[in-house]
């Protein structure tokens, strides 16, 4: 695509030495974050492909957990994450991949365990230029890029549900650009993926949460 | 659907308007984004601080990047033009340590800007940066400076690409050299013709370099290539400067660009299969990284 601007010439400001191993890995570890809801204490990353061979040399392991810190991809203490994660006592353990589980080079999945012993499960996959695809979330499969304000609703399938979450968003002017679903293994329960213009405030994601057979939300 | 622009209708504006380059660019982000002119102008200033913050951490004694291959380049080099007098030239010298510093920093996950890609993130600011000092140019040449290359830039984004998995390391150092050779051209007193025929001199010299980046990282021969591009584009500034002309006008030379990179095998796309990644050394190296716990 042509450039539209000197700035994607000249720029952007980041961190080294690549966006797909840099920026995109703190997005992935960032959103992981979003999804757990809650600081962790423990986090295990697989990484896969490219990611698996050259994680340590790109620093991918040091940007994922600057994402799980909460850091943003222009953060320069990113080179420093993994050191202070481990002031922070935080428990990390990196894997790498069986050959033949094969996704997209630049994969990587986290489970994360937070403070209150939640657990979530993570697989996302850095597509080029700090983009990324989370194609897992939990025991769902999902397509999420959250380049727009997103939100992940679990739900019980019953009839009414979609209605009354795009009811809430619409009561607020919140403007819905896409949504999914997606069910899981398990019966009666789906995900409702929604790509929103604008994000929503704490007090429409608590209302969502409220909303009956509503079990759980994510505010990426 | 906007139309692609060349570098013969930038010419030919600042010819006509008798403007430098880096105006015509200016205006026509302006026009595109529907931003004001001192903010445009502005974030630039800003992205060149942050270059100008690179450039200081990268010649600094005691760099190493995260795999340990490269670090201290820039040092070495800053130190033997301290002491020695350099075959190349001092300016030349200089942006090369300068260049290798830079790329040093994004290599040890520092903070750099993209110029027109990380891998290539040493060589514009390397030569704006020498360029200023031999002819005593402001700040503020030098943000006009990197318009100028900035436009250049986005001719070569819309022809050809600027990404090594796309085209080849032609199109990350060669389009940063070229970018650097126009701007420093400009910079110098030279005309927006002599300007564009820097760019292209500086661009032959890349055409038909792959990306075989060794163990896949963006060091080995990166960080050197970022040297010898800054050395390249000053070079080209020169020989342009003096009256040489390119016979091949840049626009064509974006486009063999192009057409080189379509026709490169994918073995020397980034993917680290052959080429320079796929010697002995390379391999052993290779083996190496992966032992390292």
């Amino acid at each position: 695509m042509p450039a539209r601007s000197v700035f994607e010439i000249i720029g952007p400001v980041m961190i080294g030495p690549s966006s797909s191993h840099t920026a995109g890995a703190v997005r992935i570890g960032s959103i992981a974050r979003a999804v757990l809801g809650e600081d962790f204490r423990r986090a295990e990353i697989t990484f896969y492909g490219s990611f698996a061979k050259t994680y340590k040399g790109h620093g991918t392991d040091r940007a994922l957990v600057a994402g799980l810190l909460g850091m943003s991809g222009d953060d320069s203490r990113i080179r420093d994450a993994l050191n202070i994660a481990s002031t922070l006592g935080l428990e990390i353990r990196f894997r790498i991949a069986a050959e033949g589980e094969e996704f997209h080079p630049n994969t990587a999945d986290i489970e994360l365990t937070g403070v209150s012993g939640k657990r979530v499960f993570l697989r996302g996959s850095s597509v080029g230029g700090g983009n990324v695809l989370i194609t897992r979330i939990n025991q769902y499969e999902v397509s999420v890029c959250a380049k727009s304000p997103t939100l992940m609703v679990e739900h019980v399938d019953r009839p009414g549900v979609i209605g009354r979450v795009a009811g809430v968003l619409g009561n607020n002017g919140i403007n819905i650009a896409e949504m999914r679903l997606t069910g899981s293994n398990r019966e009666g329960e789906k995900l409702m993926v929604i790509e929103m213009d604008r994000a929503v405030s704490d007090e429409v994601l608590e209302t969502i949460t409220g909303l009956p057979d509503v079990t759980a939300v994510i505010r990426i | 659907m906007r139309r692609k622009i060349t570098i013969s209708e930038l010419v030919a504006a600042a010819e006509q308007r008798g403007c430098p380059i880096w105006q015509v660019v200016l205006e026509r982000e302006e026009r595109l984004q529907g931003t004001e002119r001192q903010d445009i102008w502005h974030k630039m200033k800003e992205y060149w601080m942050v270059m100008k913050g690179s450039l200081d951490a990268g010649t600094k004694p005691g760099n190493r990047s995260l795999s340990g291959l490269v670090g201290e380049e820039g040092a070495l080099l800053t130190r033997y033009i301290e002491k020695t007098k350099p075959l190349s030239g001092y300016g030349s010298v200089l942006a090369a340590a300068r260049a290798m510093g830079v790329a040093v920093v994004n290599a040890s996950q520092g903070r750099i800007v993209a110029a027109p890609t990380a891998g290539s993130c040493g060589i514009l600011p390397a030569v704006l940066a020498t360029v200023a000092e031999e002819t005593g140019a402001v700040e503020d040449a030098v943000v006009g400076a990197l318009f100028t290359a900035a436009g250049v830039g986005m001719v070569i984004d819309e022809h050809a690409g600027t990404a090594g998995a796309k085209s080849g390391c032609q199109a990350e150092c060669g389009s940063a050299s070229c970018m650097a050779a126009v701007a420093a051209a400009e910079m110098a007193g030279g005309t927006p013709r002599q300007a564009a025929n820097a760019g292209a001199l500086a661009l032959k010299n890349f055409l038909g370099l792959v990306c075989d980046p060794v163990a896949g990282l963006v060091e080995i021969p990166c960080v050197k290539r970022n040297a010898i591009g800054a050395g390249v584009a000053l070079l080209a500034a020169d020989m342009a400067l003096a009256g040489i002309e390119s016979k091949i006008p840049l626009d064509e030379v974006i486009q063999a660009m192009k057409e080189i990179g379509d026709a490169m095998p994918a073995s020397l796309k980034e993917t680290s299969l052959a080429g320079l990644a796929g010697t002995p050394t390379a391999r052993e190296i290779e083996k190496r990284m992966n032992e390292i716990d």
